[in-house]
Order: C-alpha cells, then sequence, then structure tokens
C-alpha cells in the first residue's frame, strides 16, 4: 500500500487455546483513512480488531504470536504500558454503553482517571469531546442529565466522545451502528467520514453498503485469512479473489 | 449456502430480456435493408412500427436495471452485470432507431427506381447484423475472446463505408440528378456503420463485465 501505514500487523497468529482464530495476518492500516473488516460471522474481523488494542489480553487462553506495530513499535512488546496503549488506540463497541451517570461525566471519566482534574481542561475536554462526536448541539443544555436518559444513536454518539475525550490517535469500532436506526447510523456513518481528518479508523461491519460507504480501504476476512485487502472502490467492484465476489455479491454466507 | 437466489433470478431474467432485443433489433436491420433493396414500402411500415416494442423494451429493462440497483445494492460482478445491462439497452436500442432510420428512407424513396443496385449496403447490413449476433452470444457467454474478434469485424464495415461514399460521391458529381437518393443512401451507409460502433460497445461493456476493465476499442 503506498499510504502511510499507521499500523502495521505482520504474520500475526491468534490462538483461543488451541483453537488458531488468525492465520499469519499481514496488514497495514494507514493513518487517516477508513480501514473497514469485512467477512462472515466467525472469519476472526472482530478478532483482529482487539488485537490492535490487546482487548483479546482479557480473554482467558488467547495468545498471539507474531507482531503489531504501531508507528514502528510493537504494542505486544513486554514493556508497553497497556493502559497508555488504550489510550491511544480507542475503542467504541456495537452497543451504546453509557456509564449510569451524567452525560458531562460520561466524557470526563476518560481525562479523570488519566490524572485531569483541572474543572476548566475538562469543561473544554469534553465540550470538544461532544462537538466532534456530533452531538454538543443535542446536549448541551443538558449535560448533568444522565446519559441513559439519551437515544440509542445519541447514546453512541456519547460513547465516540468519551473516546475521543482521552485523545486517541486511532479509533477501532466493532459495528458501531448495527444496533442503531437508520437515521442514527447516517448520523454516525457522517461522523465516522468526518473523525478520519483527525483520527486512524478501524471498523468492523457486517453492513457490506455501509463498508462500502465510509471506508477507503477494505479487508476481507474469511476463516481466519485475511483472502483480500485494497481499496474499497476496487474491492466493490471488481475484487480480485473468487472468495471475496462470492462473498459480496451474496453467493455465500 | 447460495444466498440472494430471487436476485440473481433476476439478473438472469435481465439478460434473457436483452437478448430478445437483441433478436428484436437484428431482424429489424435485416427487414429494413430489404426494405431498401426492393424499395418495398410495406416492409419499410412493419420495421418503423417495431420499434415501438424495441422502446418499450428499453424502458422496461432500464427499470428493471434501477430496480435492482435500489432494492439489492448490487456489487462486484453483479453490480457490473447490471451496469453493463444499462448500457447495452442503450446501444440496442440506438441500433433499432437506426433500423427505423433506414425504412423510413424506403418510404422516402416509394415508387422510385433505385440509381444502383445495392451491392455493399447489403453486405454492410449482413456484416453489422453478424456483429450483432455475435456480441450478444459473447455477453450471454462472457466470453472476452470472442468480444475481441466481434470487434475486430468492425474495421471491414469501416472500409466497405469509406468505399461506398465515394462511390457515391462518383456518381453524384457525374450524375447531379442522382444527388437526392444517393444521399439518402449515403445515410443508410452510414446508420449501418453506426450500428457497428453500437456493436463494439456491446462488446466492450461485454469484456468490463467479465473483467471489470473498461476500454475504447473503436479506433
Amino acid at each position: 500500500m503506498a499510504e502511510q501505514a499507521r499500523i502495521s500487523a505482520q504474520n500475526l497468529d491468534l490462538y483461543y487455546g488451541a483453537f488458531r482464530a488468525l492465520r499469519s495476518i499481514s496488514l497495514d492500516i494507514a493513518e487517516h483513512r477508513v480501514t473497514a473488516l469485512i467477512g462472515p460471522s466467525g472469519c476472526g474481523k472482530s478478532s483482529f480488531l482487539r488485537t490492535l488494542n490487546r482487548m483479546n489480553d482479557l480473554v482467558q487462553g488467547a495468545r498471539v504470536q507474531g507482531k503489531i506495530l504501531l508507528d514502528g513499535k510493537d504494542i505486544y512488546a513486554p514493556d508497553v504500558d497497556v493502559v497508555l496503549l488504550r489510550k491511544r488506540i480507542g475503542m467504541v463497541f456495537q452497543r451504546p454503553n453509557p456509564f449510569p451517570m451524567s452525560i458531562y461525566d460520561n466524557v470526563a471519566y476518560g481525562p479523570r482517571i488519566h490524572g485531569e482534574s483541572n474543572k476548566r481542561v475538562l469543561d473544554e475536554l469534553v465540550e470538544s469531546s461532544l462537538k466532534g462526536a456530533a452531538l454538543w448541539d443535542e446536549v448541551k443544555d443538558r449535560l448533568s442529565k444522565s446519559a441513559l436518559g439519551l437515544s440509542g444513536g445519541q447514546q453512541q454518539r456519547l460513547c465516540i466522545a468519551r473516546s475521543l475525550a482521552v485523545k486517541p490517535e486511532v479509533l477501532l469500532m466493532d459495528e458501531p451502528a448495527s444496533a442503531l436506526d437508520p437515521i442514527s447510523t447516517s448520523k454516525i456513518e457522517d461522523l465516522i467520514r468526518d473523525l478520519r481528518e483527525t483520527y486512524t479508523i478501524v471498523i468492523v461491519t457486517h453492513n457490506m453498503q455501509q463498508a462500502a460507504r465510509i471506508s477507503d480501504f477494505t479487508a476481507f476476512f474469511l476463516s481466519g485469512e485475511l483472502v483480500e485487502y485494497g481499496s474499497t472502490g476496487a474491492m466493490f467492484t471488481n475484487p480480485k479473489d473468487q472468495r471475496t465476489e462470492d462473498y459480496i455479491t451474496g453467493r455465500f454466507g | 449456502m447460495a444466498t440472494r437466489s430471487a436476485f440473481h433470478e433476476q439478473l438472469d431474467n435481465l439478460q434473457h430480456d436483452l437478448l430478445k432485443m437483441g433478436a428484436l433489433v437484428s431482424e429489424a436491420i435485416e427487414k429494413a435493408v430489404e426494405s431498401l433493396a426492393t424499395v418495398n414500402v410495406d416492409l419499410a411500415r412493419q420495421v418503423i412500427a417495431s420499434d415501438d416494442t424495441a422502446d418499450q423494451m428499453l424502458i422496461d429493462i432500464e427499470t428493471r436495471c434501477l430496480q435492482l440497483m435500489a432494492l439489492q445494492q448490487p456489487l462486484a460482478s453483479d453490480l457490473r452485470t447490471i451496469g453493463t445491462a444499462l448500457k447495452i439497452v442503450t446501444d440496442l436500442e440506438r441500433m433499432a432507431d437506426h433500423a427505423t432510420d433506414i425504412a423510413k428512407v424506403t418510404v422516402r424513396l416509394s415508387g422510385q427506381k433505385l440509381i444502383k443496385e445495392l451491392v455493399d449496403i447489403p453486405q454492410m447490413a449482413r456484416r453489422v447484423v453478424t456483429m450483432t449476433k455475435e456480441a450478444l452470444e459473447a455477453y450471454v457467454a462472457r466470453d472476452v475472446e470472442r468480444s475481441k474478434k466481434m470487434i475486430a469485424m468492425d474495421d471491414e464495415i469501416d472500409r466497405i463505408y469509406s468505399m461506398v461514399f465515394d462511390e457515391l460521391m462518383g456518381i453524384m458529381q457525374n450524375r447531379p440528378e442522382t444527388v437526392r437518393q444517393a444521399t439518402y443512401l449515403l445515410m443508410v451507409a452510414m446508420y449501418l456503420e453506426r450500428v457497428g460502433d453500437h456493436a463494439t460497445n456491446l462488446g466492450e461493456w461485454t469484456i468490463y463485465m467479465v473483467t471489470g476493465e473498461l476500454k475504447d476499442m473503436n479506433q
């Protein structure tokens, strides 16, 4: 890939116990681009996403071989501070998971954990993060209200704001719009397109049209292997591998 | 497990109807040129009437392509198949229009004796009809090589066209009273030359559908 790689997976294997969930994945993720990971359930795309900020560390029996370089440095090296790593590489999950606290406190949560206590700094962070997540105008008059009173789409944008508040460099998204209605989905998609100006984004989606709409690059996974990786435009008009063709045209799956 | 079988059946039906339209167009060109060679106005009027059918098929196929795009959001080869159908149907409809144009020349020449026996024009017609049939066969078979061979046939059409052009010019210069009819015949030769170009387009789109690569081969 000609683009500047922000993250580079090199011969990555992931095992859950004896099960080999990822098979020698090598893939460069371009900076300030949206990379979509697609493939049928169980293909390894979410597992791969989770290796990128070591979320699989939390899974018992999970074991990684190979390397993942962030700016050239292996994130699995022994001296890596995982908390700091996850600050740099944030994650947004499928179901919105706001904390049962106010909108303000949800967004301020991360910066506070990382030691920020200055009220003015926190106010600014909350505002800029909510603006970054295209939610500010809808919630600015009720920041002290519970986040649980927001709609599903608003909750998901709040979760994105919460990720942005710790100033990450990379955002991982695991089907961020799959539990949302079409209008909320399209807001999230617009947001993702805007966020790529500032962040590098990797998104797992089951929705092929969504991958086509929002991503610059697409990676197709099947049975733990990376089958094909390339520009989204080429992938969805003229895939090179027959298995990709069969999957995206719905001939199996 | 195979999925989206209803969608793929609709794609097959679309191709089937394109073939039917192609057969209609080929027949219209054959009849139009025959009507001209024999100055048979009744036959010409049949061709002109059949153009409504081609127009209707165009609208029907276009509507279905657009509906499939909206409802099925096709990707990869499915997307190329529908994109190709949309382009091909336009070429076929233009070919049908040219058949009508030729038939209208026959109507204009009603009651006249031809300035010469037609040899090259019927030959051009036979060749463009062969090209059209080959183009459609190659399209259905998704056969790139066959498309390329068909496209190569267009050179001969262009050669005959330029021959007809020179011949008719010569006749007009020597016998000014033929200018009106010779001009009509020249237009017919040009319509047939255009039909050859449309057949070339069918081949280019077939190659695109199969390979994903779009090239202008009409040099």
